[in-house]
């Protein structure tokens, strides 16, 4: 038994070390250590319509990771290949491979439900559940079983929202609906509730579109400090978003990874054209 | 108008002159016409329905409200211990008790025809409702007890004024001496209008003064009662597998044809159904609470499983959304989240199929829920019941004239079950959203 166990363990580091390797081919890979998540020539279709293709993408983990790109390039889809939200599309298929930690995701024998309390996810719109704001982050550990009882509930759901920031703001009204709350502040308590079950990547779908100026400077603050702890995936509109919280961008066009790499790179020197038409604003 | 910049200025000066061209002040005169039309036709619309509605009401008040009084005549029963032995009080001759208290009144009635026409005057219950009296408190054999006694149907009318006093006595109902009779009971003070406690205490009877509708209250209480036990559990697990479950294909289009069609079913099919498949095939007993449940929920069914899913697709998808991206399974999506929230729809629809089902029937009809209920000893899921529309309906049905107005008092009391019924829906409605949001 020992000794299978070790075997694993070597495999994964050569499985790793193929990895360390391969984004050390690649000259666009300059800054990574090691890929958290990693896709290879992945394709989705809905129906007939081929809604991403070939994508090949290398995500560090402890960094944020922003996709960038025009309406309708496929970035969102992408994001949700990876906690597979695409499974509850009918009629969308996912072909190609993509792994975090080597492991691959779309494996038939990987329980889903396991998948998505690792790969934490926070959606355009604030969607907190229609219950107390206790209840919204008490929620995941509950129905994963991560707390023994109910101090260790408390303690959880405590500093989950301490890191979110949100702790100080409702600590006096745990028991109010979350629905109750501003737009930013249900965007952080809806950030609170993903990092609950301790996630190792989260998923941001344009988090910040549907709030102010000053809520959203309070989440790309709290994204830069979530930073340290989680491989964080943004997919944003906004290129002076990606340039202030991301260390990592990919651009996406019509289905298409056209280019990848570090934040600073990309924005000041990008390879390819059509990047450089996107962010200087020729198109978008 | 004029200081505007050169270039946009004609097209300003075109426009200003468009805007107050008498063209286009009669196009914005018409305008406001067609909204003024609009609304005042949606006003008469509800106008008609909120009119039409208080006609009824109105009607079934002005007939109804007379059942929910009744006349009453105050005598003293002297109860014989010849009559009625104090070891055996009910096989006592409580008949000749009332006959004799009633005559007591009338000492100048002698003959022996006009005395039992005279007994008429009081109702035949009340030698029952002595009779009870007696059994309850057996030391009053012996003893003289005044008691308020329901008269007969036709002086019930009589003190209602709902008969007539004049005219040709071959035409009426009661002849000079019977209301001579009952004329000289008033001016004694004896006769009292109170309440028909009956309509709500006594079940059915021959008799419309003693008739009531306890036991068709009880009889559509239990139907309901197993209706809502089958229609709620598998109507919702229904809704819920066709719409989070069934994958879209031909079948699941099959089946969801197939139930918009059976919400639009004759009720009375589903009484025939109810005939064949529960009477016939499984020999389940006849005008049974129990059958008549089954076939109301038959006929509910498609309400709910309709409605339920139509509300389950109105929760919001982000709620989905969010459950699965934190990790939830199916089951608990849709059990910790879309239920709670889908639940005042289903609440809602559940209360109006249950309302539908309450005034049903036709398929009561065809099961024999219509039986004779005369007494509230035998209420059971099993035993012979009737329910309150199939009250109404044997009831209009009958040629006393006492039996009209209490039908009227019984589509008053089934519309108040409804409006009340209809109230907790909303109030339980509203109390569970505010919990939930």
């Amino acid at each position: 038994m020992r000794a299978t166990a070790e075997e694993i363990a070597m495999n994964e580091q050569v499985h790793t070390g193929t990895l360390g390797a391969l984004a050390q081919a690649k000259p666009n890979a300059g800054g990574i250590e090691m890929a958290k998540v990693r896709a290879r020539n992945v394709n989705v279709f809905y129906g007939e319509k081929q809604a991403l293709k070939n994508v090949s993408v290398d995500i560090p983990a402890r960094a944020v990771t922003a996709f960038i790109g025009p309406s309708g390039c496929g970035k969102s889809t992408f994001l949700r290949c990876i906690n597979r939200m695409n499974d509850t599309i009918p009629g969308a298929r996912v072909s190609g491979e993509i792994t975090i930690d080597g492991e691959d995701i779309y494996d038939p024998r990987l329980d889903v439900v396991q998948l998505r309390a690792r790969v934490g996810m926070v959606f355009q719109k604030p969607n907190p559940f229609p219950k107390s704001i206790y209840e919204n982050v008490a929620y995941g550990p509950r129905i994963h079983g991560l707390a023994q009882n109910r101090a260790e509930l408390d303690e959880i759901v405590m500093s989950s929202l301490e890191k979110a920031g949100l702790l100080r703001e409702v600590k006096d009204r745990l028991h109010e609906s979350g629905t109750s709350l501003s737009g930013g502040q249900q965007q952080r308590l809806c950030i609170a509730r993903a990092i609950a079950v301790s996630p190792e990547v989260i998923l941001m779908d344009e988090p910040c579109s549907a709030l102010d100026p000053i809520a959203t400077a309070k989440i790309e603050e709290l994204i830069d400090e979530l930073r340290e702890n989680y491989c964080i995936i943004i997919v944003t509109h906004s290129m002076q978003q990606a340039a202030r919280v991301s260390q990592r961008t990919a651009f996406f066009h019509l289905g298409e990874l056209i280019e990848q790499g570090d934040t600073d790179e990309i924005f000041t020197n990008p390879k390819n054209r059509r990047t450089q038409d996107y962010i200087t604003g020729r198109f978008g | 108008m004029s200081d505007v910049s050169a270039p946009s200025e004609i097209t300003a000066v075109e426009r200003a002159g468009h805007w107050q061209s008498a063209a286009h002040r009669k196009r914005l005169r018409r305008r406001y016409a067609a909204d003024r039309r609009l609304r005042f036709l949606g006003l008469g619309a509800i106008g008609l329905a909120i009119g039409l509605l208080g006609i009824l009401i109105a009607s079934l008040a002005y007939t109804g409200y007379l059942a929910f009084a009744q006349t009453r005549v105050e005598l003293e029963f002297y109860i014989d211990p010849a009559l009625v032995k104090s070891d055996d009080v009910r096989a006592g001759n409580f008949r000749s008790i009332t006959r004799q208290a009633l005559l007591a009144h009338f000492p100048e009635v002698t003959n022996r025809r006009q005395q039992t026409q005279l007994a008429k005057l009081l109702s035949p219950g009340a030698e029952w409702i002595v009779r009870d009296r007696v059994v309850a408190h057996p030391e009053l054999v012996g003893n003289t007890i005044k008691m308020l006694v329901p008269v007969a149907d036709p002086y019930d009318q009589l003190n209602k004024g709902l008969i007539r006093r004049d005219g040709p006595e071959p035409q009426r109902r009661l002849d000079d001496e019977a209301i001579g009779w009952f004329d000289k009971l008033d001016q004694a003070g004896l006769i009292h209008t109170t309440f028909a406690f009956e309509l709500f205490v006594n079940a059915d009877s021959r008799f419309p003064e003693m008739a009531g509708l306890a036991g068709a209250i009880a009889g559509s209480f239990m139907t309901l009662l197993v209706c809502l036990l089958l229609s709620f559990p598998f109507g919702i697990a229904a809704a819920v597998y066709l719409e989070e479950f069934a994958p879209k294909n031909r079948l699941t289009a099959l089946i969801e044809v197939n139930i918009n069609n059976l919400a639009a079913v004759p009720s009375i099919v589903f009484g025939l159904l109810g005939l064949a498949v529960f009477l016939g095939f499984f020999g389940l007993p006849r005008s049974a609470p129990l059958v008549g449940g089954m076939v109301l929920a038959l006929m509910t069914l498609p309400t709910i499983i309709i409605a339920t899913r139509a509300t389950l697709k109105s929760v919001p998808p982000s709620i989905r959304e969010a459950a699965l991206g934190i990790g939830a399974s199916k089951h608990q999506v849709i059990l910790h989240h879309v239920l709670p929230l889908a639940m005042p729809g289903i609440m809602t629809a559940t209360i109006i199929g249950l309302a539908q089902a309450l005034g049903e029937t036709a398929p009561l009809l065809l099961i024999g829920m219509n039986a004779f209920i005369p007494s509230l000893d035998s209420v059971g899921l099993l035993e012979p019941a009737t329910a309150l529309p199939t009250q109404i309906y044997s009831w209009a049905d009958s040629p006393e004239r006492g039996f009209v107005t209490r039908t009227s008092a019984a589509i008053l009391v089934l519309l108040g079950f409804l409006v009340v019924m209809n109230a907790a829906a909303i109030y339980l409605r509203q109390k569970f959203e505010r919990t939930w949001s």
